[in-house]
């Protein structure tokens, strides 16, 4: 174990690597995202339509932002870690982006209601539960 | 190499020390041989955690495009389904998380600043928060497994215990036979018409069952009149395999549990992950490994434990919230 090096009885002792957050901003973090969280509890009992997911993963994504900020230091950390993050979430959207290309592409050949499978269980299993044969969407 | 932390390092290194490196590692017993200054050490270790949160973040990427994928495809299944999930436990195991996160960023700080008992009974508190939210999981689970709110084949075998099988007879005894119910073209049309045994009111209460968790009353209320022992206060989506008599579930409302088991599942194991490396630095700063020079491990597990939780904040609205 080693010992700190500034041992200074008026001051904190400074650590001799990486940064040093101040107490307020945690906990202000901490207050923020318990907030933001009863923000988003609530949006979901009010109706504005395709706006509640816009607004839940918003708040989700600032709460994100303030997460990796300031309790994981990246306001203060090398940059190249801040780029490694992003770039990671990055590669995911493009992911996403592509695979919701090609579901869309494929979606008049899905099936419309259960799969064959799906309802031959339910026949054995539940006869004559009165499970919703119908979708929304038409092909 | 370092713009940031070097200076620190230089500074200590003009302690009467030798330009090399040679005095810091007799200075710093913890500093590796490969590595030149603790400033050095302590950035590949970082980068090492960071690179490794870039896999855990495409490991769950692949996830969360399954989810955007099937929700998409099936819109009303989302919308019904996440009314089974409990938000309030989902609500208060968000809020363990997130003051979990808080006392484990505390636990770094008081680590940097050498207050050792500070930072160990942060480090517990951290620990104390994982076990709640495995232990509200737990709870969550089991209820779910218990009415068969589950993946695959499973989700459509009403339970076989005593509770199931009175909810098997509601189903038996339900008005809808299978074929009618086969012809039904949209919910606003519920199969009504073979109910001719059931006084109005009760047809009538069925006809409002549109909606999702107004369907699951209706059930109730309808196995209540056939004299069947319904519990009073159990709340809506309570009752064992009440979605199996249902009339207003979608089609492939399974989907959404094995989406759901997957993603708190992988995230479940990532906190009991955790739990094991939040134990071992307890071990190790309890007994006097770290100080303001040498807390890596706190930091990097730090880092781990946070993208725990910036995880559970997607999940949380991606499955809870969903209007």
């Amino acid at each position: 174990m080693a010992h700190g090096n500034a041992h200074d009885s008026k001051h904190e002792p400074h650590p001799l690597v990486g940064h040093l957050v101040p107490m307020w901003i945690l906990f202000a973090v901490g207050g923020a995202l318990l907030v933001l969280t009863a923000i988003t509890v609530a949006v979901r009992y009010i109706d504005v339509g395709e706006f509640n997911m816009v607004i839940a993963l918003g708040v989700a994504v600032i709460k994100a932002t303030l997460v990796a900020l300031f309790f994981m230091h990246l306001k203060w950390d090398r940059p190249f870690n801040l780029l490694t993050f992003v770039g990671s979430m990055a590669f995911v959207i493009l992911m996403m982006v592509f695979c919701m290309m090609d579901t869309a592409q494929y979606r008049p050949t899905q099936f419309v209601g259960n799969p064959p499978e799906v309802e031959a269980t339910l026949q054995a299993n539940a006869p004559g539960a009165p499970v919703a044969r119908f979708t929304p969407y038409s092909p | 190499m370092s713009t940031l932390h070097t200076s620190h390092a230089s500074a200590h290194d003009a302690h009467g020390h030798d330009a090399h490196g040679h005095g810091d590692h007799a200075k710093y017993p913890f500093l590796q041989h490969h590595f030149e200054s603790p400033a050095h050490q302590f950035d590949s270790a970082k980068l090492g955690m960071w690179l490794f949160l870039a896999t855990e973040v495409l490991f769950f990427g692949g996830l969360f495009v399954a989810y955007a994928v099937l929700r998409s495809r099936f819109p009303e299944v989302f919308s019904y389904a996440s009314h089974y999930l409990d938000t309030l436990m989902g609500g208060v195991n968000t809020c363990v998380l997130i003051l979990s996160s808080l006392t484990m960023a505390l636990a770094v700080r008081f680590a940097q600043t050498n207050r050792r008992k500070a930072m160990v009974w942060c480090l517990v508190l951290t620990f104390m928060g994982a076990v709640g939210f495995m232990v509200i999981k737990y709870f969550e689970y089991t209820h779910k497994i218990h009415e068969h709110l589950v993946w695959g084949k499973t989700f459509y075998v009403p339970p076989q215990d005593a509770a199931g099988a009175e909810e098997a007879k509601v189903i038996s005894t339900a008005p809808a036979p299978a074929p009618v119910a086969l012809t039904v073209a949209n919910p606003a049309t519920p199969a009504v018409a073979p109910i001719a045994a059931t006084p109005p009111v009760e047809a009538s209460a069925i006809k409002a069952a549109a909606a999702a968790p107004g369907g699951l009353a209706s059930v109730r209320q309808q196995a209540k009149a056939e004299g069947l022992p319904v519990a009073a206060n159990d709340p809506a989506f309570a009752h064992p395999s009440m979605h199996l008599a249902d009339p207003t579930m979608p089609a492939n409302t399974h989907l959404f549990f094995a989406i759901y088991y997957c993603m708190t599942g992988l995230h479940g194991i990532h906190v009991l992950a955790g739990m094991v490396m939040l134990a071992w630095l307890i071990w190790r700063g309890a007994r006097g490994d770290f100080s303001s020079d040498y807390f890596t491990p706190v930091d990097v597990g730090g880092l781990y434990w946070h993208i725990v939780d910036l995880v559970w904040i997607f999940l949380f609205p991606l499955f809870y919230l969903i209007h």
